[in-house]
C-alpha cells in the first residue's frame, strides 16, 4: 500500500510538472522548429524531429533546474537533428543528387532585383553551408541568439562561435553577390 | 590597431557583444578605418536581406496539436507496458486510478478557488499598470522601500533588489487582493514591469503553481507563513527565475 501512496502523489507532480513544461517550453516550439528545418533541411523532417526533441526534452525535464529554457531546449533539439543526420546521411547524399538533375530555374534577370530571389539565393546558400557552420548563423542571425547562448547551446567555446561566424557571413555575402550559384559546376 | 586583428572584434561590434569600453575603442577605430567602416556597412546589408527574406521558419499549427496530444496521453512513469498480464498489478492499477480520480477532483476543487485568487492578483496588477499608480514608494533601495512598509502592514514583507541576477526593484506599494491588505513589490525585467504580491498565511508551505489569465503569466507559491503570487506579462521562464531568487531568500 505505501508503494501505491507514492505511485499517487508523483502522478500527482506529473500533472503539476506537465503544465510547468506547457508553459515554459512549448512557447519556444517555434525556435525549435526554425532550428530542425534548417538543420535537416526539409519542412516534413523538421517536424518530426521537432517534435522528437520536444518529447525527449519532456523526459529530460524534471533535470531541467531553471536558467535559459530556450538554450535548453535547442541543445537538445539540435543533438536530435545530429542523430536524424547521422541516420539518414545515405538518403541525404541521394537528396543533394536529386537536386542536381532538378536545377533551380534560371531567374530572370527582374526576378533577382526583388527580395524573393534573394531568400532563394540565401536558403540555397544557407543549406550549402556545413551544418556546424550552419547552426552558428541560423542561431544568430534568425534566433538572436548571443554568443553565449550559442557556445552553450553547440557545446563549442565563443571563439570559435565569433570566427564560425564572420566565416558563414563571407560566404553568404559572396553567395548573394554572385547572381549565378550553379557556376561551380562548368568546373566539374 | 591592426584590421587583420580586428575581424571577429568588427563582428562582436556588430552583434552588440563587445562592453562598454570595447565598443567605444572600436567606434574610435571605426572612424580612422574606411575598410571596417565598409565591412560594417556591409554586414548590415547582409542582415537586412536575412530579415528581408525573411528565412525564419516558424512552426507548423497542427504540431502544438501533435505534441500536446502526446503529453496528454502518455503517463510512462506511472503504467510501465508490460508484456504479460498481471492481475494483481491490473487490480492495483484499478485502485489507484480510483485514488487518483478522487484526488484529481479535490486538487481541481481547490484549483478553482485559486483560479479566483489568480484573478484577482492579475487584476491588482493590472490596476497598478494605470499611470501613476505602479508604485507608492519609488526606490530601488530595498533599505528604503522595507521601512516604508513598517507600520503600514502587520507584517515585514521580504523585500530584496535583485538587480544583479536582472531583476532591478523599481518600488513597493499597498495594494488590496480580495479585501485583503497586501504588500506589492514592483520588478523591472527588460520593459516589462513585474508584480511580487505577498501576505502573510497560516498554511505550511507549498511548491510554485503556474497559470496564466488574461494573457498575464502567474506564478504562487507559500514559503515561511508568506503567500506569494508573482505576475506579469514577461515570459514565463522570467517569472520562474524571480521565484527561485525569492524561495532561496
Amino acid at each position: 500500500m505505501s508503494n501505491l501512496v507514492q505511485e499517487k502523489s508523483s502522478d500527482v507532480l506529473d500533472s503539476q510538472d506537465r503544465l510547468r513544461f506547457e508553459m515554459l517550453v512549448l512557447p519556444h516550439l517555434d525556435a525549435a522548429f526554425n532550428l530542425a528545418r534548417w538543420l535537416v533541411r526539409g519542412g516534413a523532417d523538421a517536424e518530426d524531429v521537432a517534435q522528437e526533441a520536444v518529447l525527449r526534452s519532456y523526459r529530460f525535464f524534471p533535470g531541467f533546474h531553471g536558467g535559459d529554457v530556450r538554450a535548453w531546449l535547442l541543445q537538445i533539439v539540435r543533438n536530435t537533428c545530429y542523430t536524424w543526420l547521422e541516420k539518414n546521411r545515405r538518403n541525404q547524399n541521394m537528396a543533394e543528387f536529386d537536386e542536381e538533375l532538378h536545377p533551380n530555374q534560371s531567374p530572370s534577370p527582374e526576378a533577382i532585383a526583388i527580395a524573393g530571389n534573394n531568400r532563394e539565393r540565401l536558403t540555397q546558400a544557407l543549406e550549402s553551408l556545413p551544418p556546424r557552420v550552419r547552426e552558428v548563423i541560423v542561431l544568430r542571425e534568425l534566433e538572436g541568439c548571443s554568443y553565449k547562448e550559442i557556445a552553450a547551446i553547440t557545446s563549442i567555446p565563443i571563439g570559435t562561435v565569433m570566427s564560425t561566424l564572420s566565416r558563414a557571413r563571407r560566404q553568404l555575402q559572396s553567395a548573394l553577390a554572385n547572381p549565378a550559384p550553379k557556376e561551380a559546376h562548368h568546373e566539374l | 590597431m591592426s584590421c587583420d586583428r580586428t575581424e571577429t572584434v568588427l563582428h562582436a561590434y556588430f552583434d552588440q557583444e563587445l562592453d562598454p569600453v570595447g565598443a567605444a575603442e572600436f567606434e574610435r577605430h571605426l572612424d580612422q578605418c574606411p575598410e571596417c567602416t565598409e565591412s560594417l556597412t556591409a554586414l548590415r546589408s547582409l542582415r537586412s536581406s536575412i530579415t528581408g527574406a525573411p528565412l525564419y521558419q516558424k512552426a507548423p499549427a497542427p504540431l502544438q496539436n501533435k505534441i500536446l496530444a502526446e503529453l496528454r496521453s502518455s503517463r510512462p512513469t506511472v503504467f510501465p507496458r508490460r508484456s504479460t498480464t498481471n492481475w494483481l498489478a491490473m487490480a492495483a492499477a484499478l485502485l489507484l486510478f480510483a485514488i487518483v480520480g478522487w484526488q484529481f477532483l479535490v486538487a481541481h476543487r481547490a484549483t478553482d478557488k485559486e483560479l479566483v485568487l489568480a484573478a484577482a492578483v492579475v487584476d491588482a496588477h493590472l490596476r497598478s499598470l494605470q499611470p501613476g499608480h505602479l508604485t507608492d514608494v519609488l526606490s530601488t533601495d530595498q533599505h528604503t522601500v522595507k521601512p516604508w512598509f513598517d507600520g503600514k502592514l502587520d507584517f515585514a514583507p521580504p523585500v530584496r533588489d535583485f538587480a544583479d541576477r536582472g531583476f532591478p526593484l523599481q518600488g513597493g506599494r499597498l495594494d488590496v487582493v480580495q479585501g485583503r491588505t497586501v504588500a506589492a513589490l514592483v520588478y523591472g525585467r527588460r520593459k516589462h514591469e513585474i508584480s511580487v504580491f505577498i501576505w502573510p498565511t497560516t498554511e505550511t508551505d507549498a511548491t510554485p503553481r503556474f497559470g496564466s489569465h488574461q494573457g498575464y503569466q502567474w506564478i504562487s507559491w507559500r514559503k515561511g507563513g508568506m503567500e506569494f503570487y508573482t505576475v506579469s506579462d514577461t515570459a514565463a521562464s522570467d517569472l520562474e527565475q524571480l521565484q527561485q531568487l525569492f524561495s532561496k531568500l
